[in-house]
């Protein structure tokens, strides 16, 4: 049909003819000015109350961003987690074992929307603290935080449908530790199902993104939550292995890396403690030929991009087929081109600051394995501020199963490359790994999508989307990825005991 | 050898060769595109080019040439405040076009004509390729055309494309804008699919147009990044630039902004110019004027401090 076209191009042009994303409208700032309210220190909240931490001593929170000392963080130590734990006992005694379902989830309902009311607040904290480009924050991070608690406030008189015919009750006083990527989003993930299901909380935010967690207590002295119900302590890894082997633990439920999720399994195990583990991911986006390409592009970018990479369910391995891998790689590129990398509480911003020095080190490192190992990186060419700490948008091409950048979790934005034949070489390739978090497949034909879906060893497989979440879906993983599941009715029954 | 292709409808074979469109995935980039936050002279700046993209029209039963006198005087001076750029066209019916083209006088201000049968295009060819001759003949230096949306949708594509073809060759000198009208074609597999039937015989610069804005649907960012996603691949693989213009719906600065913020986005640099890009609208001038008064002045004025001869607020 389009035969008219065929005699214009010639190769030679065809080479020549290129896109230009230059800075002929350049946009100007346009930074989010709410005030996000920070204190110069914060306090643990341990029994309904602000509280100094007994071990008398505090850490800086530093924006990733500037590189600027934030706000002075309390380091609980052994005391601090006797306290809470014990608070978190009582609490269960007094209060949330006595309450209703239904009283539980006007708590959880009055939360959500607390959350709803200083929504803009929140996220620039969350901006500033965590290094998240603020729109992700504000439509992303918050919006979702806030859907959790009024989705699991529902559950909450609503337990005997979740689990017909069956006897459970609550664990009691539960550990709960959270990482840094979506600091708020997790503390809600994590707090929510564990007050519909009758439980009470010690929870303890990552070391470097500790203030919207010590910002949300203060929500719940708003909403007037019973006295020891949820208890936040901060603190780095020797506070968060006091709360795994605290005896007053009934269970532990922990997202972070894979290497800390086996010490904690090590460290419960005949404890007879309850466990989830939410941990790493080394996901495949499989792009087949039928695939609608523009759209795959974007969900590609949205897959490794979003949140600077900082994903465990991150499209951090990228499966196309041969026979488009060349176009479609092209446009990648071009998208690429278009990213803006920079100051996280810029509105434009499309990807912001990476969230610790450490992890910048981490990434550099990994790249720097991944040229050394023969594959060919393309890196964005945008400009970077000066001070913070930032990482270009980048890809590999040319990568195999045996390099390095295939199999580990890089955690910031770089994307592997890998191609493929037959759909069953996709299959193969795409659960080649220690992981199973997640997954995409990209193609028109909704047979294929079935089949992969049941062939891709993942526990959440997005077809023509990726990282779409909602609080009625369940989410957690395979293999090294862990298990348990958070979200939706399978999110409660981890919250108990059935018998 | 043509390949032998089975059973198969000729617009079936066009979608196959030109790659489907994800409706939700498209939806959700466009809607990227107004989180955007333009401000202070990147705004100004914005602005201004839209107006220098502007196709300042009036398409009415009810159109006198008073109406298009006054037309054309704002399109030469679209503000007594504001210095703006001129306004790129002018867009009216055949019959108007020797009178619009005495009204702009020198000033460098094409006229665009409507033409093969506008708005439905349900006209023998023959007389639409009259109307157009003779549009040109009257110094239209721009040709808005119709598709056949009934020959789109019965596969009968040859059709349209020697249609096209012919209307091209028709303007001679004068530039084709090939009105897809889009919401007639009713999905965003059947946009991409037109966009390349046309694009395969339209010269460089030539334009693809949304709408005819006497339908219900108009342009849409989704519409729009539909076209403009044709347009990159076609220009990628023939080196061929193709010109775009959304037609209809676009009222206001703030919508002007997104859709080109998905050029600059999309196509990049090359096509923030009124010689690839345009917008088709007869209220937004005024928006305009009103956002870059207040940039100017830092406060709104009025709706009737701007001059309200072609449409209403």
């Amino acid at each position: 049909m389009l035969a008219k076209s065929k005699a214009k191009p010639s190769s030679t042009r065809r080479n020549t003819v290129e896109l230009l994303f230059g800075d002929l409208w350049e946009f100007d700032p346009a930074p989010e000015l709410a005030d996000p309210k920070l204190k110069e220190s914060y306090a643990l909240f341990i029994d309904g109350q602000f509280a100094a931490p007994r071990s008398r001593k505090y850490f800086d929170s530093i924006n990733p961003g500037t590189e600027k000392a934030l706000a002075s963080i309390p380091m609980a130590g052994k005391a601090d987690i006797d306290a809470a734990f014990q608070a978190a006992d009582s609490g269960y005694r007094k209060y949330w074992s006595k309450m209703s379902g239904n009283d539980r989830g006007k708590y959880l309902y009055r939360i959500g929307r607390l959350l709803q009311d200083r929504s803009r607040e929140f996220a620039v904290a969350e901006s500033m603290d965590g290094g998240k480009p603020i729109k992700e924050s504000r439509d992303f991070d918050l919006p979702m935080a806030a859907a959790h608690f009024f989705y699991y406030a529902g559950w909450a008189d609503k337990l005997e449908y979740a689990l017909p015919g069956a006897n459970f009750k609550p664990y009691g006083p539960v550990g709960q530790i959270i990482p840094w990527n979506f600091p708020l989003l997790m503390l809600a993930w994590k707090i929510a199902p564990a007050l519909a299901t009758g439980n009470t909380v010690v929870i303890k935010p990552a070391e470097t993104t500790s203030i919207t967690a010590l910002k949300f207590a203060e929500i719940l002295q708003e909403a007037d939550l019973p006295s020891g119900v949820v208890n936040i302590v901060s603190g780095a890894g020797n506070t968060g292995q006091l709360i795994v082997n605290h005896s007053g633990a009934n269970k532990i439920a922990f997202t972070g890396s894979t290497e800390v999720g086996k010490a904690i399994l090590r460290a419960t195990a005949g404890s007879g403690k309850g466990l989830t583990l939410e941990l790493g991911g080394k996901a495949a986006n499989v792009v087949f030929d039928d695939a609608p390409i523009d759209q795959a592009v974007e969900g590609v970018i949205n897959g490794i991009f979003f949140n600077q990479g900082h994903v465990c369910c991150a499209g951090s391995r990228l499966l196309i087929q041969e026979s488009i891998a060349k176009v479609f790689v092209r446009k990648l590129k071009h998208r690429i081109a278009s990213l803006r990398v920079g100051d996280p509480l810029d509105k434009n911003t499309d990807i912001g600051a990476i969230n610790s020095r450490e992890q910048l080190q981490k990434i550099e490192r990994l790249v720097e394995a991944g040229v050394h190992e023969g594959a060919a990186l393309f890196q964005s060419s945008c400009s970077l501020p000066r001070r913070g700490w930032y990482y270009r948008p980048s890809i590999f091409e040319g990568v195999t199963q045996s390099h390095r950048i295939a199999q580990e979790e890089i955690f910031g934005p770089v994307l592997s490359i890998l191609t493929f034949r037959t759909i069953s070489e996709a299959i193969e390739k795409a659960n080649n790994t220690a992981y199973g978090l997640s997954a995409g497949v990209w193609t028109d034909k909704g047979s294929k999508i079935l089949k992969m879906s049941a062939a891709l060893k993942a526990g959440v497989v997005w077809a023509n989307t990726y990282n779409k979440f909602d609080p009625s879906s369940p989410f957690g993983g395979y293999k090294e990825s862990g298990f348990g599941r958070e979200g939706g009715k399978q999110g409660i029954c981890d919250y108990l005991k059935v018998s | 050898m043509p390949p032998v292709a089975l059973n198969k409808s000729p617009l079936k074979r066009l979608l196959d060769e030109v790659g489907p469109v994800d409706q939700v995935a498209i939806e959700e980039r466009v809607a990227k595109f107004t989180t955007r936050s333009i401000k202070k002279s990147s705004k100004v700046w914005g602005l201004n080019l839209v107006v220098s993209m502007l196709d300042l029209t009036t398409l009415e039963g009810k159109d006198t040439s008073g109406k298009v006198e006054s037309l054309c005087r704002k399109a030469i001076r679209p503000d007594e405040f504001v210095v703006t750029p001129t306004v790129a066209a002018v867009c009216v019916y055949p019959a108007m076009v020797t009178h619009a083209r005495r009204c702009l006088g020198d000033a460098k201000i094409k006229v665009a004509s409507v033409a093969t049968g506008f708005p439905s295009g349900q006209f023998p060819l023959r007389t639409r390729l009259q109307e157009v001759k003779q549009a040109v003949r009257d110094g239209a230096d721009e040709i808005d055309m119709v598709i056949q949306r009934g020959a789109f949708l019965t596969g009968d594509l040859q059709r349209i494309q020697n249609e096209i073809a012919a209307t091209a060759e028709a303007c001679g000198e004068a530039r084709l804008k090939v009105i897809l009208e889009v919401s007639e074609l009713e999905t965003y597999d059947n946009i991409r699919a037109a966009s390349f039937l046309a694009m395969a015989v339209l010269r460089p610069g030539d334009f693809i147009k949304t709408s005819t804005g006497k339908t219900s649907g108009n342009a849409t960012l989704a519409n729009n990044q539909v076209i403009l996603e044709a347009i990159r691949d076609f220009y990628l693989e023939t080196g061929t630039p193709i010109a775009i213009k959304p037609a209809g719906g676009i009222k206001n600065s703030k919508q002007a902004l997104q859709f080109l913020i998905a050029v600059k986005e999309t196509l990049g640099d090359a096509w923030l110019s009124p010689e690839r890009y345009r917008f088709g609208a007869s209220s937004l001038l005024n928006d305009l004027l009103m956002q870059l008064r207040k940039q100017q002045q830092g406060v709104y004025q009025a709706p009737w401090k701007f001059s309200d001869a072609f449409s209403g607020y």
